[in-house]
Parts: structure tokens; sequence; C-alpha cells
């Protein structure tokens, strides 16, 4: 067996020569809107998941089919999926430094972004990636991190260097892998899993930078690191809270153990501007999460919206859309750039749309503020703006033990689901989800506060679910489209635009729909179950393709001539 | 370097825990006091004095190994809702003071919870080995609970004012234009041992705890022939709705637009609506009062 399956592979390998070419992904492609490829988690350095393609368009959506589906299956056995056209198993590449793998049961959820160069898949989960040809579905290789543990909620996809993918693993190890194959090029720790780290984020490939975000379940610090794509050699390490006292943003917090242990992991990938030279992403809560009484002030730089030098990881602005937060929002949704008009100006914008439930503009190029607008009307836990237009927290809305009745609960209107900006519309596009809860304090002792711990929560009202589209210039919703459903329904769902006129999502029944982004009418629609991550699209030999990710399975979509 | 900071970690911990119960010095809960209804949702415990026997079973320490490896399958499977440290985390409740693992020797009540779920408080089935949820509950087992004062996840929302509460419940809560409590509310306050509970039921409107039951909206579709067609709605988005009728038949419809004609009532929507205004202190008060009526 193991000799045919070597001879099979060997086959496979320069079968697929010919599919990749030499060079794989050359990351100054990357700076420009890519229509032949998905080459990085948003498509593009903008973050707006606007694509210019119109093959598929308002006037043939009818004739949108299924070209191919896929199930994949992760773990270290047979990595066959349930349907492979091709001859014997695809290869499984088995990595890890132990020798039995934790067990993990239902990690299998796509919830992340698929890449596609030169028409191959790849595509992750916990522990798991795949390449994927891209014109049928066929598993062309599998690799398999043995997991020492770690919180397993997601994988947020690949990033991709010339023939070299990268992915985090829950255990906070970065693992490289030769896209030709999947074999393993090497792997490194980047954050302390005895320190209960866990790592979910997509690598951005930015230049000759590795941007790599990881997370904490307990109080350890946020931070985000560069390394050196070919080497894995670290290039710089930015905390998200000031290393000691005395530096800018330590007047924000009470001593240095509050700082150090205020959490704000790195979680959720950024969008790049690369005549700026900076990179924007947003961090997570302090902690503890829902008791501020240890660390009186802002707590800089959690729940903020940062503006890194890729070339150094030096701080240029921060902006802090939820100060001293309470409710574990974090601000970390993927900020969307827009060159565009603002109060009769032309001026490079930042555009995000919070988790607290408050839409901002900034200048990107100072972070100067330039617009606040609560996106629902339901919000209570603010008592207006200050004047650099941050929400006031009411301090009567934190958890208490009798119950603070707050909207929104602790998942927040809106959570890393990406947002998307049509440029033909000027809207801004984001699912939100609006539910009351009650917050309960359970720890009467302050120093016991750690992480996430303190509080029970009760929800108590479902709002409902909409997408929601935003006027930047105002800050208006120009339109809300309910996303019925008999029940809790599903999950939040990221959101992409096409030229063609088209917003696709995921309902919140389990539908992928494409909508009309001019006013939230559905023009198509089928059944897949939660489709959690926004679809992609792509021109793969002439065709326009749509692929959509639910549960365990892949679905490309095309259209039936 | 990692071992050094996990030590100190334990220290830490033990250290907040001897203040906790210095400073704590009420009542420990009876042995066996909840035991006859394991699966009634957590009571508020008082916390755990020092000058009492703990509560918390004291057992002999396990193979080290096992726990080891019982932390890495909790911190793979479980620690998303139930926290790194098995002290509560996303939606799942603290598991060191869980009833059911104190009551739990060495995995046997555990087990159970983990292969089949808790469905009802949106708890997964975990297809484990027995030998896995084993270890998972030896290092439950083994963590510090310092007389379990480590963290203590109490809820007691009993903090309003009963008066003031009935007041707002005849006034301006508005509350008695719709229940009466020596009707539909007639002995509320016996039927909800956990207050919580009691609490979330009146804001929602819908029985929590260990009353829960699904919340039942229905709809009526009214065809393009005219025929309309009642029950409790099944599913509903842009494209289908489908409901069960009073002879329990399933029906199901193509959506197109505003056809057919779709009218769903939520026998919550007033409680939603009202929680837009409601303000906490009459929350609390209304509680008080509730609780009163036995």
């Amino acid at each position: 067996m193991k000799q045919i399956r070597t001879f099979l592979f060997v086959t496979l390998i320069v079968s697929m020569a010919g599919i990749v070419s030499a060079q794989g992904l050359d990351p100054v492609l990357l700076t420009k809107p890519a229509t032949d490829s998905w080459p990085t988690y948003s498509g593009d350095y903008s973050g707006q998941r606007f694509s210019s393609l119109t093959q598929i368009n308002q006037t043939n959506i009818k004739n949108l089919g299924l070209a191919w589906v896929n199930h994949l299956t992760p773990g270290p056995g047979n990595a066959s999926p349930s349907f492979r056209p091709g001859p014997g198993n695809p290869p499984t590449i088995v990595g890890g430094e132990i020798d039995e793998p934790v067990p993990v049961r239902g990690a299998g959820r796509i919830s992340g972004a698929v890449l596609q160069v030169n028409g191959v898949l790849y595509v992750s989960v916990p522990d798991n990636a795949w390449a994927v040809d891209a014109r049928n579905g066929m598993v062309l290789w599998h690799y398999f991190w043995k997991t020492k543990g770690g919180t397993h909620i997601g994988n947020r996809g690949m990033g991709m260097y010339h023939d070299w993918l990268y992915f985090e693993t829950p255990d906070d190890y970065l693992v490289s892998l030769d896209a030709k194959t999947g074999k393993e090029r090497w792997h490194k720790v980047i954050s302390d899993f005895n320190e209960q780290y866990f790592s979910t984020i997509a690598p951005i490939v930015i230049g000759n930078h590795l941007i790599v975000g990881t997370a904490d379940d307990l109080d350890a610090p946020g931070f985000l690191q560069s390394f050196d794509p070919e080497t894995g050699d670290l290039q710089w390490k930015w905390y998200s809270e000031p290393e000691k006292m005395g530096e800018p943003g330590s007047e924000t917090w009470p001593n240095l153990d509050s700082m150090r242990h205020g959490g704000a992991g790195t979680w959720v990938p950024g969008s790049y501007d690369p005549k700026l030279h900076l990179y924007y992403f947003g961090t997570a809560n302090p902690t503890p999460a829902f008791s501020g009484v240890t660390r009186e002030g802002d707590n800089l730089y959690t729940s903020c919206i940062v503006a890194l030098n890729v070339d150094t990881g030096k701080l240029a602005w921060y902006y802090q859309p939820s100060p001293h937060d309470t409710h574990d929002w974090d601000a970390a949704q993927t900020p969307i750039i827009v060159d565009g008009e603002f109060k009769g100006k032309p001026r490079k914008l930042l555009l995000d749309a919070s988790r607290n439930g408050y839409f901002f503009v900034l200048d990107r190029v100072t972070g100067e503020h330039l617009l606040t607008v609560p996106y629902t009307e339901s919000l209570n836990w603010a008592k207006g703006l200050d004047k650099l237009g941050r929400p006031i927290r009411d301090p009567e809305k934190d958890a208490s033990p009798g119950g603070a009745l707050v909207l929104p609960d602790t998942d927040g209107i809106v959570n890393w689901q990406p947002p998307s900006y049509d440029p033909q519309t000027g809207l801004f596009y984001v699912a939100t989800d609006e539910n009351y809860s009650v917050y309960y304090r359970t720890e009467p002792n302050v120093r016991a506060l750690q992480g996430l711990n303190g509080i029970q929560e009760q929800r108590v009202g479902k709002k409902g679910k909409y997408i929601t589209a935003i006027d930047y210039k105002t800050g208006k919703v120009a339109w809300r489209h309910l996303q019925l459903s008999a029940g809790e329904g599903e999950g939040n769902t990221g959101l992409t635009t096409t030229a063609g006129k088209l917003l696709f999502g995921g309902d919140a029944n389990g539908n992928l729909v494409a909508y009309d982004p001019a006013n939230g009418k559905p023009l198509w629609h089928t059944h897949l179950g939660l489709v959690s991550n926004a679809v992609e699209t792509y021109m793969l030999d002439g065709r326009q393709y749509i692929l959509a990710a639910s549960g365990d399975s892949l679905y490309a979509f095309a259209l039936n001539f | 370097m990692h071992r050094v900071k996990l030590v100190l970690f334990v220290l830490a911990g033990l250290g907040a825990a001897a203040l906790v119960a210095e400073q704590s010095p009420a009542p420990a809960q009876e042995p066996g006091a909840n035991q006859a209804s394991p699966q009634a949702p957590a009571q508020p415990q008082a916390p755990v004095g020092v000058a009492r026997p703990p509560a918390y079973p004291v057992r002999p320490p396990a193979d080290p190994a096992v726990v080891a490896r019982g932390r890495q399958i909790f911190s793979a499977n479980c620690s998303f809702c139930h926290g790194s440290d098995a002290r509560g985390g996303e939606g799942g409740p603290n598991l060191i003071r869980s009833e059911l693992v104190l009551n739990d020797n060495s995995g046997e009540l555990i087990t159970t919870v983990v292969q089949n779920g808790r469905p009802d408080k949106g708890m997964p089935k975990f297809d484990l080995a027995k030998e896995d949820i084993a270890s998972i509950a030896a290092f439950i087992h083994s963590m510090p609970v310092g007389g379990r004062a480590a963290t203590t996840g109490t809820v007691d929302p009993l903090v309003g004012d009963a008066k003031a509460g009935e007041a707002y419940f005849n006034g301006a809560g508005k509350c008695a234009t719709c229940h009466s409590v020596t009707g539909d509310l007639a002995g509320i306050g016996a039927k909800y041992k956990d207050v919580r509970a009691l609490q979330g039921t009146m804001l929602s409107g819908e029985p929590k705890g260990e009353l829960a039951e699904a919340p039942h909206k229905t709809v009526t579709v009214t065809l393009r022939d005219g025929q309309t067609v009642e029950g409790t709605l099944e599913q509903v988005d842009d494209f289908i709705v489908s409901l069960v009728d009073a002879n329990g038949n399933y029906h199901s419809y193509d959506r197109q637009g505003d056809s057919p004609k779709v009218v769903i009532k939520d026998p919550l929507q007033p409680h939603l609506d009202m929680l837009q205004t409601l303000k906490d202190v009459d929350i609390h008060n209304l509680t008080a009062y509730l609780v009163t009526l036995k």
C-alpha cells in the first residue's frame, strides 16, 4: 500500500507542477485588487470585499448554479473526501511536537478565508489545511497538525508568499507549508500555550512581512508580530499595552500589573494601505473583561483601532471605540479603507462598524476622528459621545449582582464576520445581530477576577438579525433587511459585494443569498446551512466563480450557460 | 520559564483564594443540599469560610499524567464555553463549583453530561471516550479550589425593594394590564427556586431555568387563492414559510416577496418592546416583588 501511495503522490506532484507556477504568489501582486485569484484574507488589502467582476450580475443571477461541492474531513486518519474523482487517496502530511494529538471533536467548521491562487484553493480549519483543485473540488493534499490542545474555536485562514503557506494552530504554532506538496517547511512557537494563549487569525503577507496575531483566554497581554516569511525570524513585536509605566498610554492604567495583564488579543485580520505603509486592525477587550475595578482608566490600547508602520511595528496612531470596555466587546473587526469624499473633500478614510454598536469614520493618515453614529437604535450602554466621538460608558450598565440589562450581548452587534463596502453604491454593509442580555456580576472579590470570569449572562430578548447598509458620509442607515427565522437563527454572516450589483451573504435560516445592494431585495438564494465567512469570487478559465463555505463543506457556484 | 510561570500562577491563585476565605466568613453550603435535582440550575451559593470544613470533597491526588492529559482534552473541547480554568467562560458555567462536578468522584456523572450534552442549556454532546472524560474529570478535580473560594460564581439578583416593585407592577410598569398576581402569576415566587431564572422569565416573557420550554411563534399564511392556514411557526425566511397546524400536519410554502402573505405572532413581542425603556432599578424591584408571590 505504501508503495502505491508513494507512486500516486509523486504522480500528483508532477501533475500539480503544471497548475502552480514556479513563482507561486508574488507579494507585489497583493497591492492590486485581484480578479483571477483570492490571494489574501479579504481578497485584497482594502478590506472592502468588493470585486470588480461583472460576469455574474443582476440580469443573469437566476442562472447561478452549483459547479461543485466537497466535504473536507479533518483529523489524522483518511483525508479522502466523500467524493474524489482522482485516483487513490490524497496524501495526509502529519506534523506536531507530540506523539498523540489531543482528541478534538466538532472543530471541522470552515470559518475563515480560503485562498485561491493559480487554480488551487487553500483552506483551513483548526489543525488542518488542504489544497483543493478550484475547478472541481478534488483534494490535492491534506496537512494535519497534532495538537496539544487550546481553544479550538476556529481558524480564519492562511497566508501565502511565493510557494509557501502559513497558518496558525490553537496551541500557538505558526506552521509554514510548501503549497505544492503540503510538506512542512518549519513551525515555530508564536505565543505561550501555558499562559493560555490560543491562535486563530489568518496570517497576512505584506511585502517581506508576515503579520501574525494571537489571543488569550486568561489575561496575558495581546501582541502582533511580524516574521520573515522566508526564515520565520521575528522582525518586530507590538504589544497591545505599553510595556512599562511612563510610556505613552500607561497613564490609562492604574499600575503595571493591571497593564501587563490587560488582555487585548489580536485575533481578526486587518487592512493595509501600501502608500502609507500602515497596517490597520482592531484589538480585543481588556481583562478582567467584565469588571473595570482593577483597571481604572481608558486601558490603552485595548478595544482600539490601531495603525502600525508595517516595517517597524511602531504605532502611528490609535482610536478607541470602546474606552474602558466592560462587556467583552473588543474592537476587533476588519477595518475597511476607502478613498472617498467626506464633507466635500477627498480623503483617505477608514470605516469601522464596531461590536459596541457604533459606526466610526476616521482619517487613516492621522487617525483624526470624523464621525460616530450608532447603527442601531436599541443601544443602552452609553451616555452619549465625548469630544473625540467616543461613546461614554454608563457605569450603571456594568455587570452587577442584581443584573444589568444591556444591548448588545457579549457577542456584540457584530463579531469577526467581515463587512463589505461597495464603491458603486457608496454604502458600507454589515450583518447585525441585536440581543438583550442581563449581565450579572458573580464575583464579589475583585482579586479573584481574571479573564472572562466573574459574570453570568442571561439572554432575555432578541431584536433580530439584519443586513444593515450604512452611508459612510452621514452614518445614516440607508436600509436594513430583516433576516427572518423561526427560532434562534444561524450566526452572523460575512458579506461580499461585486460590480455585478450583487451583495452576497448568509441569512439567519441558512440560505446563501444574493441581494440588491441598492435596497436589500433578495435576488437569488440556495439553502446551505450557516454561511459564516464572506463568499469569495474570482475568474478561472473565463468563468466567474462564487465560493462559499458552510460547516465542513466548500460550495463553488458559476453560471449555467 | 514556562514551569516557573505556572508555579507562580498557581501560587497567585491560592493567595487570592486565601484572601477571599478570610474576607468572607459565611456559612458553608450544606453537604448534599442540592443532590435531589442535579439537573436544576446552579443555586446561589454563599462563599465558604475557613472555620467550616470544606464542602468540596477531599480527593486523593490523581496521576499527574492523567491530569495533564485531561487538561489538554479539556482545553481543546470544553474551554471555549467553560473557560480555560474551568471557572466559566463564554456561555458555559463554572465547572469547579458545579453541583454535578462536586458530586462526581471520577467522571461517572460528568461522563453522562459530556456524552449526552445538555441541549436545553445549549451544551452539545461530545463524542469522547470514557477514559478521556475520566481524565477531564481528574483535571477539573485537580484544580486548586482553595476551599472553593478561588472564584465563587454566585448570582443573587435579590437586591430590589419588593414594595416599590409592587407599585411599579400595578402602576408605571403596566404589568397588571396583562398579568395578575392572583391569576397567571399566582405562586410564581414558589415555582422558581432560582431567582435568576425568575428574573429571566419576567424580562423575556419566556419561562427560563427549571420551567423552560421552547417559545412558540404562531403564523397565519394567506395563500394566493385567499385560503388561510394557521399554526405553529416551524421555519421562515425570505423564501419559505412552514408551520404545523392544529392537527399536527406540516405545511410548507414557497415565498416570493409578499406572496403568500405571512403574519407572524410572537408571544414574547410585548416583553421585547418593554426592554427598550425598562430601568434596572425597576427590574430589581419587580424581581423582589415577584419572589414574594409564594
